[in-house]
């Protein structure tokens, strides 16, 4: 159970600001998603951690140990690259085996580690074979693979879903997970700029935007309390609507937060009356778009059979336990519940 | 995300703190290039030095250990004979000097302005689809593989005043109504020389040019075909300023080469006045004439020559020599 | 006004059958020349008219071109062999390490390839008569350096910033050191690369005649280039041409197979070091 805190991190390129002042602390075992959208520097952060970049100021601890100075390779981490980062000219099997021999394992020992971590993830019968002449998902897997027989007490993750077509994308992420469960005592990091992923893979999740991390918190600490309205509007899909004006002012707020979903729909009666200018039926859910007089636009989900016509006059009225309220700034303002 | 913004020089007070790695790393940066850099500093940097050194001194062939200082003697020094009368010295005073120079700078002009005219019109060819393309290139790469001084005999022997392919076809064509030596002759030497030198490396040219080319991109020509540019218009306004930097580099290549040629002029037209450009007059008088210093000074102002169009040159482009942005 | 297609596809094909038949003609003519003897020699001839080997037997049989050929093959080979060495290291140093002053070191490596050799004509001399390398063979691989080096460290650069930046970082986190990285990951993956580098240093070091000319003195220590440029006969008209063509010929042969069998490598190497710098 290794546990992982960040200390006052700052991370710059010369002068580029990338990190600032980053404060974290993950618990053995968890599994924590860095979300945010690109250049939000959560790779970077990743990469402070791996030993990749050098931190510019503040501590990195590993159990407690600090990290800061101790070479990539010692830290007990492993890493899952974006482009999987197979070495092209080595079979499947030395790929696995590169970094055992690096750290001077006995061949048994390489071979018992390798044969375990392929069956785990079902490569065995590809041992002999060479990165070109695998699927994406089975380089994937191989990926993966080097990574666990290192035992490592940190595993990482760098966007290792974005170059999978979407089937694929999903049965991986189920896998990644089984594989948490499986290795309960290993501490996992992954990166995304899928909030997708990141609900679903993540005990916690860490939005970071333009270098600073905006909320810590559950997938559904998030999504029901976000702590900006950054957050808010990156965590659920789709968006959260935001609505200034009246609708705000009345709430002593710049901007109204409410989420599709929290959107109630009635054909005679309602806060806000509207017409329907477009819908969106995925079957499971319907959405759709109403130009109302008060509020702008706002997009509204429906249960999935529910049947509406574009054109259609309807009412809205926002579930007022849902609601979310912003200053200027995005930050929070109390709800005005007793309003 | 991978991509990691570079500095190309370090501005700020780049990361107070270093980690183990990248410490490591930039020790084992300098460490993987000690072996190299003492090799070029010794093969390059410390002869250079010698090379200018010696243009000081009065060092001959067999003496070079008890060269002395003489100031800028080699180069230049009036001689009064005492009588009023005097008489300048030295390299700068050298009529045949100044006719190297001049014949070194019209060889590469030139060469080099027909180089990248031909290896234009091969590089359209080669960028053209046609059947047996790749061995068409085969066959313009072979004058560039031959060994310059092969070429050089080869064409002696082709251009030879009385048993010459040459002037036989020139005869047979009605172009010459009696033999040429070509080589032998003061008016015609250089043009011997400069034809051998373009049939030489134009091959060269005309690689550079076609990895140009190949850089286009192809819909810009199929956009231009839609909009019916004519070809030559198309050339001259499309392609060619596309192409621009990649020819204006094999242009200074090969004239930086050009500037330095030796070997043809030496064993094609040894000991005219009409072909001796400076690194052959240099080499005369070090190791022909045992005028070592004097040969030395004609070497020292031929570097600073080069290196003066280098920088010129490199300061033109503002070359990216960090390779960022990759 | 546009001229009928059979025409331009007529124009078209003169142009490639002349640049091809400029290309290939003196070379063709010089093994043509080559295969003459006695009269024939003075004789010109367009097309074969005699098979005659004489010449490649007065050649070969006298002991010293073979051993010349021998000398050029060493010098080449041994010259190729160290600047590579030298090169990859220094190439991953100033490919993948950032450090301060890496920009003015690569202007710097990049000027010394611009150098003209005879500059460092009278230095080097010195040098090697000092160490006593005076008409032996090293004098030629150390003085090569000066300009195979800049050039395979170049373009070994230029390819190796092409490779991924994530296969070294992986080879990082599995605890490889930089010797390792380079043995284990570049040197396999760039093995092309080096083919092209190499091969193009052999041909400028087989080609050399400036310092194989000054730095060695007596036949049997002499590279080929050296020994074609001095044959000669006693006067200007018992210039023996046939032996000439024929060492030529000699000497030619296995760079022409070279270009024909690694034609795209080398474009591509010659290329590499020009048009991406």
């Amino acid at each position: 159970m290794a546990s992982v805190e960040l200390k006052n991190v700052c991370k710059s390129f010369g002068s580029v600001e990338v990190l600032r002042d980053v404060n974290l602390s993950l618990e053995g075992g968890e599994f924590v998603v860095f979300v945010g959208p690109s250049g939000c520097g959560k790779s970077t952060l990743l990469r402070l951690i791996a030993g990749l970049e050098d931190i510019t100021d503040g501590e990195l601890m590993i159990d407690g140990e600090r990290m800061n100075d101790v070479l990539p390779a010692k830290r007990g981490i492993s890493m899952v690259f974006q482009s999987y980062a197979l070495y092209p000219h080595m079979t499947v099997f030395e790929n696995m085996a590169f970094g055992l021999e690096q750290a001077k394992l006995s061949p048994d020992e390489i071979k018992a580690r390798i044969a375990q971590a392929a069956d785990m993830l079902q490569i065995s019968e590809y041992m002999e074979r060479k990165p070109r002449q695998l699927s994406g998902g089975q380089r994937q897997r191989v990926a993966i693979g080097r990574a666990i027989t290192r035992q490592p007490r940190v595993f990482l993750f760098d966007e290792p879903l974005s170059n999978l077509d979407a089937a694929l994308r999903v049965d991986t992420r189920l896998e990644i997970a089984a594989l948490h469960k499986r290795l309960a005592d290993t501490t996992m990091i992954y990166v995304t700029h899928d909030q997708v992923e990141a609900m679903t893979l993540a005990d916690r999740i860490v939005v970071l935007n333009a270098g600073n991390v905006e909320q810590v918190g559950t997938p559904l600490e998030l999504y029901a309390n976000p702590a900006s309205q950054f957050v808010a509007g990156f965590i659920g899909s789709p968006r959260m609507n935001f609505i200034g004006g009246e609708v705000a002012a009345g709430h002593g707020a710049a901007t109204f937060g409410i989420r599709p979903e929290h959107v109630d729909l009635s054909r005679d009666k309602g806060l806000w009356k509207g017409t329907v200018r477009l819908t969106e039926a995925l079957g499971s859910d319907t959405f759709a778009h109403v130009d109302t007089e008060t509020a702008g636009m706002v997009n509204v989900r429906l249960a999935g059979a529910e049947r509406i016509g574009e054109g259609e006059t309807v009412f809205l009225t926002p579930q007022t336990e849902a609601v979310h309220l912003f200053d200027d700034a995005g930050w929070p303002v109390r709800k005005a519940k007793a309003a | 995300m991978s991509a990691i913004p570079e500095t190309s020089m370090p501005t700020a007070p780049v990361t107070a703190r270093t980690s183990r790695l990248s410490r490591e790393r930039i020790r084992s940066a300098w460490l993987f290039l000690a072996p190299m850099l003492i090799v070029l500093a010794g093969v390059a940097l410390y002869p250079l030095y010698r090379t200018i050194w010696f243009s000081f001194t009065d060092a001959s062939l067999d003496l070079l250990g008890e060269a002395r200082f003489i100031g800028w003697r080699n180069y230049l020094e009036y001689v009064d004979y005492g009588n009023g009368d005097g008489e300048w010295f030295g390299l700068l005073a050298d009529p045949r000097w100044w006719r190297s120079v001049w014949n070194t700078v019209w060889f590469a002009l030139v060469s080099v302005s027909l180089e990248t005219a031909f290896g234009l019109v091969i590089a359209l060819v080669l960028h053209k689809k046609f059947p047996g393309r790749v061995w068409v290139q085969a066959a313009v790469l072979i004058p560039w593989a031959i060994p310059t001084i092969v070429s050089a005999r080869m064409w002696a022997w082709m251009l030879h005043d009385q048993f010459g392919i040459v002037n036989d076809m020139l005869q047979r064509l009605g172009l010459i109504d009696a033999p040429v030596a070509w080589t032998a002759s003061p008016e015609t030497a250089m043009i011997a020389v400069i034809m051998v030198d373009v049939w030489k490396t134009t091959p060269f040219m005309a690689l550079l040019i076609l990895a140009g080319l190949q850089m286009v991109p192809k819909d810009m020509y199929e956009a231009a075909r839609l909009d019916g540019v004519p070809p030559i218009r198309l050339f001259r306004k499309v392609t060619l300023p596309l192409i621009m930097p990649a020819l204006l580099v094999a242009i200074v290549f090969r004239a930086l080469d050009a500037l330095r040629v030796f070997d043809i002029v030496y064993v094609m037209t040894p000991n005219t006045d009409a072909t001796r450009t400076m690194s052959v007059y240099a080499r005369e008088n070090l190791f022909d004439f045992d005028r070592f210093a004097y040969g030395s000074a004609a070497s020292t102002l031929l570097f600073f020559i080069i290196a003066l169009i280098t920088i010129g040159f490199i300061y033109a482009t503002r070359m990216n020599l960090e390779g960022d942005e990759r | 006004m546009t001229a009928p297609a059979w025409l331009k596809t007529t124009g078209f094909y003169l142009l490639v059958g002349i640049i091809v038949l400029q290309a290939l003609f003196p070379f063709y003519y010089a093994v043509l020349t080559s295969l003459e003897d006695g009269q024939a020699l003075f004789e010109v001839n367009y097309l074969p008219a005699v098979f005659d080997l004489s010449n490649y037997r007065s050649m070969l049989s006298d002991g010293v071109f073979g051993k010349q050929i021998l000398n050029s093959v060493f010098v080449a080979t041994v010259t190729v062999i160290i600047s590579l060495f030298l090169a990859i290291t220094a190439s991953f140093a100033l490919a993948r390490i950032r450090f301060r002053g890496r920009g003015l070191l690569l202007l710097t490596i990049l000027s010394v390839s611009m150098f003209p050799q005879i500059a460092v004509l009278s230095g080097l001399f010195e040098l090697i008569r000092a160490f006593g390398l005076f008409n032996s063979l090293w004098s030629l691989v150390f003085s090569y350096m000066i300009f195979t080096l800049p050039f395979t460290v170049w373009v070994l650069t230029t390819f190796m910033r092409a490779l991924p930046i994530e296969i070294e970082e992986a080879a990082i986190m599995d605890g490889a050191s930089s010797f390792t990285i380079i043995r284990r990951i570049f040197v396999p993956l760039l093995w092309p690369a080096m083919v092209t580098t190499g091969l193009l240093a052999f041909i400028h070091a087989w080609n050399e005649f400036l310092f194989a000319l000054t730095f060695l003195s007596t036949d049997t220590q002499r590279t080929v280039p050296v020994a074609i440029a001095l044959i000669s006969g006693r006067s200007e008209f018992e210039v023996p041409w046939g032996n000439i063509m024929a060492a030529s010929v000699v000497v030619t042969l296995p760079l022409v197979v070279l270009v024909l069998i690694f034609q795209r490598r080398i474009v591509s190497g010659l290329t590499a070091g020009a048009v991406k710098g």
